[in-house]
């Protein structure tokens, strides 16, 4: 069931309409006294809000009545507050069906889309008027603009929207609490649905750098990096691939006793160079020791291993993570602050890939911002820094009679018989010098005859 | 009829005025051009490389290599059904792996080096395990409607496709099933790149359309128009805040993704060939870029000025790639031939 939504104008095509009928039979099956789902009063902050149901009670019913799956239900469900058949009563902006306590409520009839009731300028025009009445400062961003918009639209009827606007708030204060906080949500979620805060306003409201500051970040990246560019600069000792000496490679393996100094400095440029290269992460651990800091990055080496690993082995790690790092009184418990702790720990009761995310990004800044520019500043880093070797150039040719092929290496083959050949010669020079000494030693001899 | 045709109209003229408005805030932030911005910076001059190998095994047109994360290996695809993996240091061919289809595509190396994926017109992503004593298909990814036109390894446990049925998809390789399928394209998708963070990833569609990725919500975030014709090639700049494409217009283009627009094109209007493949040298400053007329052209990514050629190829240069450690760059063509070059 596809259905292309947003901005439903005056009448839905028939495709739409269809699936909504679909949608009704549901609802309508859902608010069936006998079969259906069991509602029961809610409290919204001090009111008590009628014939409200939790979204947990909402998917149940729903696997029930169809015999599905959670996740189908969980769709389902997600679906009928998209559009409009269910409500939030806690946070109405998120149009999303959540798995727990959370409280809905069934929309009244006038207000499904299907009714086509028609959500025209004018009507929108005095909700929004409306909610600026009743308490300013209460309209979104987007509703500020579209009610500025309105305003120059409209604005030969605009005492007719105030008016109007002004009485219904008035008629709305007559009625009980209860029922005008359902009334309001109910308005609140029809509006949701047929003027939502559409996608493109995301790309009009996305945050845009200026044009000048990225520049000066390319070549402020170049400049630092040209050094490391050996296609730029060249590298030491040599370019294995022009001198078929592989000494760059090995000097610069994983693991290495000393590291060269182009290594060591790379690891000031940003905290992910730094932790990106294993001897990187090696020092900056003994760092962290000695700060007693050290199950930061622990942690955050543990949450990478939960991000790029096998999905079989993730609720075993996550926890490991849990008794080594979360859990009150863990041997080694990280600093994160409440809010995302709550989160993850409500996460972990259903471990996936991304469950450690914010936390992880927490530590990691936290390291990021403190532990880092420390260590840059440390004498630990400064005697790696100084003890860095920075490799001599090896000379090009080392037999000054052996002339190297210069576009294309040798093959193996050659190589092995240019081997052979230096060796050759060399003995060949040991064994002439030898034949000469022994000659020597002959007309010596023969002299004394 | 006369209705439905008016309300069409009405979207049609609110979509222009988004678009519009769309525009006016990206204009809004554009106060300054790289090449004013790069006019201090000094010029590289002529960049001359030499071709240090020339690897020949293939058999038929080669379409498609990738470097390994140790900078010494290299797998390279070619449509006489065989992938060959080599040691670029020594010339040496390490493996070849021997195709069910011949019509290959798309090839990548995973970055702990032990599995290689390749596919093509058979729709099918194959991925094999090289660390075997003969080279054992691990999974084939099967779900894609159209061809392989690119994958790339987040890790031995997830590889993400791009494919010509105009949809990019996350494999979990373990079960061998789709996780997320990336749909939002109207083109063939010809190529991907993964940010250097692995959170996102970039595609290039022959809708002429760019597309940022989210990869752990499945949401595009970000779109760059500008191409006029199918992108064919993509990649990231080293810093991830930048992406350059090549497209069959003839042209590459670099997009930042902080300030949402072009920022730089590479065109030349003695250059008639469409762009084949992209790639950058480890500062970035250095793009590498081959094209449909037998050469790779080289670019100053920042002043916009092609500083260099490398030519010796008698067909298409297919592919380009410039190894992690950033020694050199490897050249594929349709001639068979994979050519080294620093």
């Amino acid at each position: 069931m596809t259905i292309n939504t947003l901005l439903v104008k005056e009448g839905c095509p028939q495709e739409q309409m269809a699936c909504f009928r679909k949608m009704e039979k549901v609802i309508v099956a859902m608010q069936d006294p006998d079969m259906g789902m069991k509602m029961r009063n809610q409290r919204l902050l001090i009111t008590v809000i009628p014939h409200a149901m939790t979204g947990h009670d909402i998917i149940t019913w729903l696997i029930q009545k169809y015999c599905i799956s959670e996740e189908e239900a969980l769709h389902l469900g997600n679906l009928l507050v998209k559009y409009g058949y269910i409500y939030p009563l806690k946070e109405p902006r998120s149009l999303v069906l959540r798995r727990d306590e959370s409280p809905y409520r069934f929309q009244t009839p006038y207000f499904w889309t299907s009714t086509q009731w028609p959500a025209t300028e004018l009507d929108y025009a005095i909700y929004l008027a409306k909610k600026n009445i009743r308490k300013q400062g209460e309209l979104m961003e987007y509703e500020k603009e579209r009610y500025s918009l309105l305003h120059k639209r409209i604005n030969h009827t605009w005492d007719f929207v105030v008016m109007q606007a002004r009485e219904q708030l008035r008629a709305s204060k007559q009625r009980r609490k209860a029922d005008r906080i359902v009334l309001e949500c109910q308005e609140q979620a029809y509006w949701l649905i047929n003027r939502p805060a559409v996608t493109c306003q995301r790309a009009l409201g996305r945050n845009r750098v200026k044009s000048s500051n990225c520049l000066e970040g390319f070549l402020k990246h170049s400049e630092q990096y040209q050094n490391h560019d050996p296609i730029m600069q060249g590298c030491l000792p040599s370019n294995p691939w022009i001198s078929d000496d592989a000494a760059h490679w090995t000097m610069n393996a994983d693991v290495v006793p000393v590291p060269t100094r182009l290594r060591v400095e790379r690891w000031s440029f940003s905290f992910m160079e730094l932790l990106s290269d294993t001897m990187g992460r090696k020092e900056f651990m003994t760092y962290l020791e000695k700060e007693f800091s050290a199950e930061n990055l622990c942690f955050w080496q543990a949450c990478e291993e939960i991000r790029h690993g096998e999905n079989s082995r993730i609720s075993e790690k996550v926890n490991e993570i849990y008794k080594n790092f979360l859990a009150p009184g863990a041997a080694r418990w990280v600093n994160i602050d409440s809010k995302t702790m709550y989160k993850t720990l409500e996460g972990i009761k259903r471990p996936h890939r991304f469950v450690m995310d914010d936390a992880q990004m927490h530590i990691y800044f936290l390291m990021k911002k403190d532990s880092y520019p420390r260590y840059l500043k440390s004498d630990l880093y400064k005697n790696m820094l100084a003890k860095a070797i920075v490799p001599q150039e090896t000379k090009k040719s080392v037999f000054p009679f052996m002339r190297r092929q210069r576009h294309s290496s040798p093959s193996p083959a050659q190589a092995a018989t240019q081997a052979t050949e230096e060796d050759g010669r060399v003995k060949e020079a040991g064994q002439i010098a030898e034949i000469v000494s022994a000659q020597q030693r002959i007309r010596a001899v023969r002299k004394t005859l | 009829m006369a209705a439905e045709k008016a309300e069409m109209d009405a979207l049609k003229k609110e979509c222009d005025g988004l678009r519009a408005q769309i525009e006016a805030a990206r204009k809004a932030v554009n106060d300054g051009s790289m090449s004013a911005s790069a006019g201090g910076v000094e010029a590289v001059g002529r960049v001359q490389l030499k071709l240090r190998k020339n690897l020949k095994g293939h058999l038929a047109k080669i379409y498609a290599m990738h470097w390994s994360a140790d900078s010494r290996q290299m797998v390279s695809a070619s449509q006489d059904g065989k992938l060959l993996i080599w040691d670029t240091f020594t010339g040496n061919k390490l493996t070849a792996v021997p195709l069910k289809s011949a019509w290959v595509m798309s090839v990548a190396f995973a970055p702990s080096g032990n599995l290689v994926a390749s596919g093509g017109l058979d729709n099918i992503c194959t991925v094999y395990n090289i660390k075997a004593a003969s080279p054992k298909t691990l999974r084939e990814l099967d779900a894609h409607t159209g061809y392989l036109s690119c994958s790339r390894f987040l890790s031995d446990s997830e590889i993400i496709t791009a494919s010509g049925d105009t949809t990019c998809c996350l494999w979990d390789l373990e079960t061998g099933k789709q996780k997320v399928v990336f749909t939002n394209h109207i083109g063939d998708c010809m190529s991907l790149a993964l940010s250097p963070d692995e959170n996102s990833f970039i595609s290039g569609a022959c809708d002429s359309l760019a597309k940022l990725w989210d990869i752990r919500s499945g949401t595009c975030k970000q779109t760059f128009s500008g191409h006029t014709s199918d992108i064919n090639a993509i990649a990231f700049f080293p810093s991830g805040n930048a992406i350059i494409t090549g497209s069959d217009d003839c042209s590459c283009k670099m997009y930042d993704l902080r300030a949402d627009q072009e920022v730089i094109g590479y065109q030349d209007t003695s250059l008639n060939a469409g762009v084949t493949s992209v790639a950058l040298s480890n500062s970035g400053r250095l793009i590498f870029a081959g094209y449909d007329d037998f050469n790779c052209h080289i670019w100053d990514s920042l002043k916009g000025e092609k500083v260099g050629v490398l030519s010796g190829h008698d067909n298409r240069v297919s592919c380009t790639g410039v190894p992690a450690d950033g020694m050199g760059v490897c050249t594929g063509s349709w001639d068979s031939f994979l050519k080294l070059w620093n």
